[in-house]
């Protein structure tokens, strides 16, 4: 077991909102002490609604924002007593980007490791193989409001990526994106996991990324931490997969799902036209012994196995949809 | 020293930024030169009127006020740049790294001061052309002023941008707020034309004892109250207006 490069307890956030008009001012409560624990090199996903308290929580673990409560150490350093410690030891890509269009990309890459206090030529020589991992050879000299958005993307990575942190924050990296960019961008933070070991934590709402980049995720909604695990873990807290028989006809179904359920010991099966929908841990092994069981006797149609998404994941959870809240 | 280090680091990148700006270096520099090719013809008929006091040089009166309009109106609009840098994430990028944050400011603010040092220099040779003629001391003074000047503005008007964020409400802020300094500091017209009330309100306005108090220098009197008063207020401005600055970078929500 190794030590958590992330260790957060507790962490909290509260504001106070002045009242309008008679109404009272009041506090609200925009993260609700959650506890993360992040493994060296892990990617962990922290998924939630917009609005959920993600961006609140990346913003107080890089030391953007301060705590109402709780405690958080970040490369070892105490989130509270060595703010410039965890910064020096964090990258950080923020929604809304790192970089002016009028820069030019290289210059932008060069000042910010000079802030971290490397030296202009280490700082050249790194930034010019980092924008090569990432395929962006050859936009050194390009002033960055002439590159496309996923350039631009990779290109603020590679700005968290200078100073070479153990360990990246980035929110929402994706958003705007086309879909070829995405997947493309995923890529990207992946083989930055592999090649360097950088520990990466990445908030997003988009259930696809979360499931395609994350080795963890972590679901917040409403402050509040409701669920943690793999994208497997987490999929089969929903209650498994489901298979689908389709049957002749309408008349046949009811039929059909007496018989499926007393083959899978039970296991509930719902009717929904010519549609029987069983519920079972695992759909693709269970299939061959289902569909022996019921052998010639009924006449199967049709035959689908159904894994939960994280969409399903969530809407357990929290009992809403995310895809409700995304794009407001 | 790491804050020394940090504010070059964030100087020289502002600065490498606004010299990539070709209209607006060419705009910088012309802006002085209209002003006084444009107002000063003006204010050579007005002098006429012995309204300034007896036996002045026009542009010993119009010199310095133009001196103490360029350090608050070329300061004051700096706010603009920095929202729309906080817009692309470049500020918030900046406050994760270990480098101050007083240096954020610092180094902007430096760039600032530069750019209106060089606009100094250049209106007070060009008014030397016209005809100005002052004391070479009370030259520099003024140039001083105006840099002294535009780091009170320009730290004052990114803390307000910071604090704001938005162009729309920044824009009517900083009218609200320059104009009426700029019309009670006896730049453009001497307040002593003015009403009882205005005058009263005018002595309230800490730019209209700068603007005297270089127009005293450039008069050649170093040792007048008047002058000395116009530079103790102008530190007194700069100090006010980078404790502010630096407080609303350090704080955590900006």
């Amino acid at each position: 077991m190794s030590t958590p490069i992330l260790d957060a307890r507790g962490l909290r956030k509260t504001y106070k909102v002045r009242g309008r008009g008679k109404e009272a001012p009041r506090t609200v409560e925009a993260v609700k002490g959650v506890d993360i624990t992040v493994d060296p090199g892990e990617i962990v996903g922290f998924l939630g609604p917009n609005g959920a308290g993600k961006t609140t929580t990346l913003r107080m673990l890089t030391t953007l924002l301060d705590p109402s409560g709780g405690t958080a150490t970040v490369n070892g350093y105490d989130l509270a007593k060595d703010p410039v410690g965890v910064r020096r030891s964090i990258g950080y890509v923020a929604q809304m980007g790192t970089t002016d269009s009028s820069a030019v990309a290289g210059e932008e890459l060069v000042d910010q490791a000079r802030l971290y206090g490397i030296d202009r030529g280490v700082a050249a020589e790194r930034g010019k193989a980092l924008l090569s991992g990432l395929d962006l050879d050859g936009i050194w000299e390009r002033k960055c409001g002439t590159l496309s958005g996923g350039q631009r993307r990779r290109l603020d990575i590679a700005m968290g990526l200078i100073h070479e942190p153990r360990m990246v924050f980035l929110d929402e990296p994706s958003t705007g994106l086309d879909p070829q960019s995405r997947a493309n961008l995923w890529e990207h933070i992946r083989r930055v996991r592999d090649d360097f070991d950088t520990t990466v934590f990445i908030t997003t709402h988009y259930m696809d990324e979360a499931d395609a980049l994350s080795d963890r995720l972590l679901v917040i909604d409403h402050g509040e931490i409701v669920g943690a695990g793999t994208s497997e873990e987490l999929k089969r807290q929903v209650g498994g997969d489901q298979v689908l028989l389709t049957a002749s006809n309408t008349d046949t179904a009811p039929a059909l799902a007496d018989a499926a359920s007393r083959i899978l010991d039970g296991a509930p099966a719902e009717v929904d036209g010519d549609v029987v929908r069983l519920t079972v841990p695992h759909g693709a092994s269970t299939l061959p012994q289902l569909l022996r069981g019921l052998g010639d006797d009924h006449d199967v149609v049709g035959v689908e196995v159904r894994r939960p998404t994280l969409d399903d994941v969530f809407l357990t959870m929290t009992g809403r949809s995310l895809r409700d809240e995304v794009e407001v | 020293m790491t804050i020394a280090r940090d504010t070059w680091i964030v100087f020289s990148r502002a600065m490498r930024l606004s010299l990539r700006q070709p209209v607006w270096v060419v705009f910088g520099l012309l802006q002085p030169i209209l002003y006084l090719a444009l107002f000063g013809p003006l204010l050579e008929t007005i002098a006429d009127t012995r309204a300034f006091g007896e036996d002045v040089d026009a542009w010993q009166i119009f010199v310095p006020g133009l001196l103490v309009q360029l350090g608050l109106f070329g300061a004051s609009f700096v706010g603009f740049g920095l929202i729309s840098e906080w817009r692309a994430g470049v500020i918030e990028r900046m406050r994760v790294t270990p480098a101050s944050r007083a240096s954020l400011l610092l180094g902007r603010v430096m760039r600032d001061v530069v750019v209106l040092l060089v606009q100094g220099v250049i209106l007070v040779l060009t008014a030397l052309l016209f005809g100005l003629r002052a004391p070479w001391w009370a030259l520099v003074a003024g140039v001083a002023t105006v840099a002294l000047l535009g780091a009170c503005f320009a730290s004052l008007s990114y803390a307000t941008a910071l604090t704001v964020k938005d162009e729309d409400s920044f824009a009517p802020l900083l009218n609200g707020v320059a104009l009426p300094l700029l019309l009670l500091s006896g730049i453009l017209l001497p307040m002593s034309l003015a009403p009882r009330w205005l005058e009263l309100l005018s002595d309230l306005n800490p730019l209209k004892h700068v603007v005297d108090g270089v127009r005293a220098m450039f008069r050649g009197d170093l040792t007048d109250p008047v002058a000395l008063w116009g530079v103790a207020i102008t530190i007194a401005l700069v100090l006010m207006g980078l404790a502010i600055g630096t407080r609303v970078f350090k704080r955590q929500s900006a």
